[in-house]
């Protein structure tokens, strides 16, 4: 098991490489500095000279291979970089967003996970009953609906005209901050997670096992707990980890349209005014996130299904 | 108790619901098996072996449904009992072998586990004694090592170790009936006659009687003592082994037989596939009028084409399905 782990770990490092090296090219090509958009958005205007210096102070005059090779070793050194704003290491700038995302993410994957999984169980164990219509409707809308709207009607509907929660922000930290945008953002993972559980549930349910499990003698009930549940589980776990990833990516939008600190609002900003070390780091960390889920999801696999381990 | 045969089937028909309408697949079928005996269902691809043995342990599922007919199981007619009555005789007094060894175990669960669950759920052991119980059924298969190979799964077991997982299975509980559905067709040639001689030995054993299923006309008069043709979901002839390849009856056995090497080249050779007789089975929706075996019948006339032909008693209680019949 550990070699596996070890493994899976290995096989994330070149990915890691081609990562950095693409979010640096794309914004070695993107036009635009920190400079020139200080001056772009009519806040302040700056001279030439200045411009020139700070373009110098950041590193801009160097070739690209220069700079290319040093962001390599800052990398290997976990030094993201100065933030071209705060002129804070950005890596501290990050783990003030990082808590936010985690949590809004992980609570969006909770509600996904906790409605969408039963919900799928069920419309595959009672197909073609209104139960199944019902959730499969529910989930066919769940993922059309837009989420700048969704997170729109949420507010208007829990904050303004119900005032149960919070409409915006992230106050104090507390958990009803947390709830709608934690919903926004989880109603399309629920959805897909709901169809994906049931796909696999049916498919199980006509397989060669299943059928021996009944010719066993088993009940359907018994047929469930001990051979449907499991099998079920390793696909579930994987849409699970896939997911994760599109919502962390996706936060951005909620992020944004709730006032929410977290990795996304960040790189929004950060892309708005050009800061290019603010930005490189923001995604890395993402990907970083997206892989070491998905690696977690593996090993939970490979503990699952024992065939995993030796393919 | 025993006056009775093991197993009656009794005009057994089985429906194929498309829509609103329901085409017999199987018709009037009808044999017994007696205690401890083999008993052999030859016949082509589609010819309705397999949904004939799902239908005697109950479980048919949508778009197959029993459609008329009897079987009775020692006895007691067991086509409409409830669920629950039914999976008190799955596994532990009928149970099945399939045919596909690669997919018929569940590929997360060791094998030891998948062997024992017989005896937690028919002998109420504890897992405890069923895993106990499960080492020697597995040594009873003949599966070397069995304390080590328990703890398998699937996936690091060959095809023909599979099915003897399968088998431990199936005869875990000591069942009455043995239903084996082309129980060997997936296998290797080599690992086919081990398989085979396994059932047979352990069912002789056990006084387990057996549903032999196979396309294969030789293997089954090596295992049975009696054997029912089946073409398109009618039992055609049913005759003993040695009497059918002596004189075949019915224009589709010979054609069966005929398509077989020499019996000496068959024993040596082992299993062979039957040859085709020109055409194939029609299916289910498109049986034909009068005889459904007309269409590729050389000895075929017009009355074959308009009237089906009714069941003719042969000596030695044999039965042939035909208006021609030898
Ligand atoms: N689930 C199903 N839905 C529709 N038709 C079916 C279904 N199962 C079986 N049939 C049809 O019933 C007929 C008999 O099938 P069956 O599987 O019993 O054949 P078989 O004699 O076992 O053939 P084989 O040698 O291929 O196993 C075939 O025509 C098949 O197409
Ligand atoms: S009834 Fe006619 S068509 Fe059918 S098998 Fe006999 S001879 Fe052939
Ligand atoms: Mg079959």
């Amino acid at each position: 098991m550990l070699t596996f782990i070890v493994r899976r770990l290995l096989q994330t490092l070149p990915i890691i490489f081609a990562v950095a090296a693409l979010i640096f090219v794309l914004f070695s090509v993107i036009p635009g500095t920190f400079a020139s958009s200080m001056s772009e958005d009519g806040r302040s205007v700056l001279d030439p000279e200045i411009m020139a210096r700070m373009n110098k102070e950041f590193g801009y005059d160097d070739p690209v291979y220069v700079r290319f090779g040093k962001y390599i070793r800052q990398l290997a050194s976990f030094d993201l970089g100065t933030s071209f704003r705060t002129r804070q290491p950005v890596i501290s700038v990050i783990a003030d967003r990082l808590w936010p995302t985690a949590q809004l993410a992980f609570a969006s994957m909770v509600f996904a996970i906790v409605i969408g999984v039963p919900l799928g169980f069920i419309a595959a164990l009672r197909s073609d009953s209104w139960v199944d219509m019902v959730s499969m409707v529910t989930a066919v809308s769940g993922l059309s609906l837009p989420k700048f709207w969704l997170g729109l009607m949420l507010m208007y509907l829990f904050a303004l005209v119900l005032g149960w929660l919070p409409s915006f922000g992230y106050g104090d930290g507390s958990f009803r901050y947390l709830i709608l945008p934690a919903v926004a953002l989880g109603v399309a993972p629920m959805a897909l997670l709901a169809r994906t559980t049931r796909a696999a549930v049916l498919d199980i349910m006509n397989a060669d096992f299943v059928r021996t499990a009944r010719a066993k003698g088993m009940s359907e009930r018994r047929v469930v707990q001990w051979h449907l549940t499991r099998n079920a589980l390793v696909i579930v776990l994987t849409t699970i980890g896939l997911q994760f990833g599109t919502v962390i990516g996706q936060a951005v939008v909620v992020e944004k349209l709730f006032s929410w600190p977290g990795l996304g609002s960040l790189l929004v900003d950060s892309v708005t005014l050009r800061d290019i070390p603010v930005v490189q780091g923001s995604i890395l960390v993402i990907v970083l996130l997206f892989l070491l889920i998905n690696t977690l999801v593996d090993v939970l696999c490979a503990v699952i299904d024992p065939r995993i381990k030796y393919s | 108790m025993s006056g009775n045969p093991l197993l009656e089937v009794e005009n057994l028909r089985i429906d194929l619901t498309v829509g609103d309408t329901r085409f017999p697949a199987v018709q009037d079928i009808s044999f017994t098996i007696e205690r401890g005996e083999t008993f052999g269902l030859v016949g082509e691809s589609g010819c309705g072996k397999s949904i004939t043995s799902l239908a005697l342990i109950g479980l048919l599922r949508h778009p197959l449904s029993i459609g008329g007919g009897k079987i009775r199981f020692d006895g007691r007619e067991i086509q409409n009992l409830s669920p629950g009555e039914m999976r008190k005789l799955r596994g532990n007094r009928i149970s099945m072998i399939f045919q596909e060894p690669m997919t018929a175990l569940n590929p997360l669960s060791p094998i030891g586990r998948q062997i024992a669950e017989m005896f937690v759920l028919h002998k109420g052991a504890s897992w405890r004694e069923a895993e106990r119980m499960s080492v020697e059924a597995l040594a009873s298969v003949r599966v070397p090592a069995p304390e080590r190979r328990i703890k398998d799964y699937p996936h690091q077991l060959s095809g023909g170790m599979r099915q003897r997982v399968m088998i431990a299975i199936a005869l875990a509980c000591e069942p009455d009936l043995l239903l084996a559905d082309e129980p060997t067709t997936a296998l290797d040639v080599t690992v086919q006659a081990e398989i085979l001689e396994l059932i047979r030995d352990l069912s002789a054993a056990r006084g387990t009687a057996v549903l032999m299923i196979s396309h294969d006309l030789g293997l089954i008069a090596n295992m049975c003592r009696r054997v029912g043709v089946m073409y398109a979901g009618r039992l055609v002839e049913e005759r003993y082994a040695d009497e059918i390849f002596q004189n075949p009856s019915h224009p589709y056995t010979s054609g069966l037989v005929a398509s077989l090497p020499l019996l000496g080249a068959r024993l040596k050779h082992g299993r062979q596939r039957l040859k085709e007789i020109a055409g194939v089975v029609p299916p289910v929706a498109a049986f034909p009028a009068g005889c459904r075996f007309n269409p590729r019948c050389y000895a075929a006339t017009d009355i074959c084409r308009g009237q089906d032909p009714g069941v003719t008693p042969l000596a030695n209680g044999g039965l042939v399905r035909c208006h021609h019949h030898e």
